[in-house]
């Protein structure tokens, strides 16, 4: 073979390379669409009224993961099953926000943190690489913290709104998240980044906490939601 | 999360260490609760991962240094009479080179490639260029990705091998590892080895040889053809690597000019300064990855 003749073949890999890469980027494109009206439904629930209609709200998100369920499966039709590695990158952000939103519809519903295998369940993909599409360990780790930081916003907002037992439950929660991700041993990279916020949002909770306490507010709470201030 | 919100923050904590304290206890009294449980195993799961790319990544830099290595040996052919005998010592060590590349491809046996490619691509494109450049010298051509892959399937040898790896006996292929050199890894091995051509072009006209400058300049024109035929629908390493190309290409083609105007009287130092100016490329491209 000459020298033009195998630039000429490696042109054409590079070409039907670029064309994967277009035809994901429009899928993720359109689930980052799905990603933020499923995050507008549940923002509702920073505003003072939102509280009463939670399920409401976690309702029409579950809906919407529907959407994302088709999405993904047409992301998988796109390129060779065992080079997922290879496009990674492309979506990886996204599925991220939606790790995040699938935790966080979970844990409004339940108040529990969701497990690998469950989200995987509500995004319609394979909890293991073996099987196809699957989901990165470190993406779904990132998408638990995104959640924290949103659930420390949430329980500043659920004070305000009166709603005083919500941030005692919070802190629990995001404690014992902290004690699980001082677990791992994380190499220097954008997931050790995001987890050297945690500790804020930590911080955070429990200076909400502190404030309640301090006005025996939290006392209040467990005797009956709600209550004056 | 500013300094002054993280000092007040500090003050506040200090009188809530009390009940804080308390309750956190608790909570690890009923622990080994189901988040416990499963970021012991997220633990688990992450330090293979990372134990496996630092395998990877020092494999990959004894695969560089080997490489490179052979590189340095081949050089001395245009000064040495004995080729043949350089020749087959490059060959025993691009041996020992794809030993290794066998353990990746063993370590890699069961994953996706691409996950740990960062870790092996600095070693690949290395050794790209080391088996391009040996083939270069042996047949003038210029060595395609499928060779380079041939020569990348291994099998087991020895009953040590075949017993080591239970997990891989599962597979269909029983015995059988291999790696496939990706197209981008070849490309960027190819680029590199127009720099060391050039370098050889540049001793060979050192040493009184007239018909080399020619060959190399030919070849190197054929390739920087083909990588502006490929032009930006490569990846951006690729286009980078255009420009040193574009440089290496004039040099052997000046040296070409030079010896064609002089004839072959051109006395050693009329090159001081194709050699001065060549430096800095090939310290440029010879730094370590």
């Amino acid at each position: 073979m000459s020298v033009s003749e195998m630039f000429i073949t490696l042109q054409g890999v590079l070409t039907a390379d670029q064309d994967i890469r277009e035809e994901i980027r429009k899928v993720v494109q359109t689930m980052e669409q799905t990603a933020r009206e499923i995050l507008t439904v549940l923002q509702g629930v920073h505003q003072g009224s939102g509280f009463q209609d939670i399920p409401k709200k976690c309702q029409k998100a579950r809906e919407h993961f529907g959407t994302v369920r088709a999405q993904l499966a047409s992301l998988k039709m796109k390129f060779p099953a065992d080079q997922y590695y290879r496009f990674h990158e492309h979506w990886r952000f996204v599925l991220q926000r939606l790790v995040f939103l699938a935790t966080f519809v979970v844990y409004l519903e339940t108040e529990t943190l969701v497990t690998r295998e469950a989200v995987t369940e509500i995004l319609g993909i394979e909890a293991e690489r073996e099987k196809g599409f699957h989901l990165d360990i470190e993406d779904y780790l990132s998408g638990v913290l995104t959640l924290a930081s949103e659930l420390s916003r949430l329980a500043v907002n659920s004070v305000t709104a009166g709603d005083y037992s919500r941030p005692l439950r919070i802190s629990a929660f995001i404690n014992e998240l902290d004690s699980g991700f001082r677990l791992l041993n994380l190499k220097n990279d954008s997931l050790r980044k995001r987890y050297d916020g945690l500790k804020y949002d930590v911080k955070k909770i429990e200076e909400v906490v502190y404030d309640l306490s301090i006005r025996g507010l939290n006392k209040e709470a467990t005797d009956g939601a709600g209550g004056e201030k | 999360m500013s300094g002054k919100e993280g000092a007040g923050g500090f003050k506040k904590r200090k009188h809530d260490n009390f009940p804080h304290g308390h309750r956190r206890e608790e909570k690890d009294n009923i622990n080994p609760s189901t988040v416990f449980m499963s970021f012991k195993a997220f633990q688990l799961e992450l330090d293979t991962r990372h134990d496996k790319y630092e395998r990877l990544v020092k494999l990959s830099r004894d695969i560089t240094i080997e490489s490179k290595r052979t590189i340095f040996l081949l050089h001395r052919i245009t000064s040495a009479p004995n080729g043949d005998e350089i020749l087959m010592e490059s060959e025993a060590k691009l041996d020992t080179v794809r030993q290794k590349i066998k353990q990746v491809a063993q370590e890699l046996m069961g994953d996706d490639m691409y996950q740990f490619h960062r870790a092996i691509s600095p070693g690949l494109q290395e050794y790209v260029e080391a088996v391009s450049f040996q083939y270069f010298i042996k047949t003038r051509t210029l060595v395609s990705i499928e060779e380079i892959n041939k020569q990348l399937i291994f099998e087991a040898e020895d009953k040590e091998e075949e017993t080591k790896p239970a997990s891989d006996c599962l597979n269909s292929q029983s015995h059988i590892w291999c790696l496939k050199v990706t197209p981008v890894d070849y490309l960027l091995g190819v680029a590199d080895l127009t720099g060391e051509l050039m370098r050889m072009c540049i001793s060979s006209v050192g040493n009184g040889d007239i018909d080399t400058p020619f060959e190399l300049s030919q070849f190197l024109r054929q390739i920087y053809d083909g990588f502006s035929y490929i032009g930006n629908t490569g990846p951006y390493e690729v286009s980078k690597k255009l420009y040193t190309l574009k440089q290496s290409l004039a040099k052997v083609e000046n040296a070409c000019y030079t010896l064609k105007v002089r004839g072959s009287e051109i006395p050693k130092h009329m090159l001081a300064d194709v050699f001065s100016s060549k430096t800095e490329i090939i310290e440029q491209e010879d730094g370590l990855p």
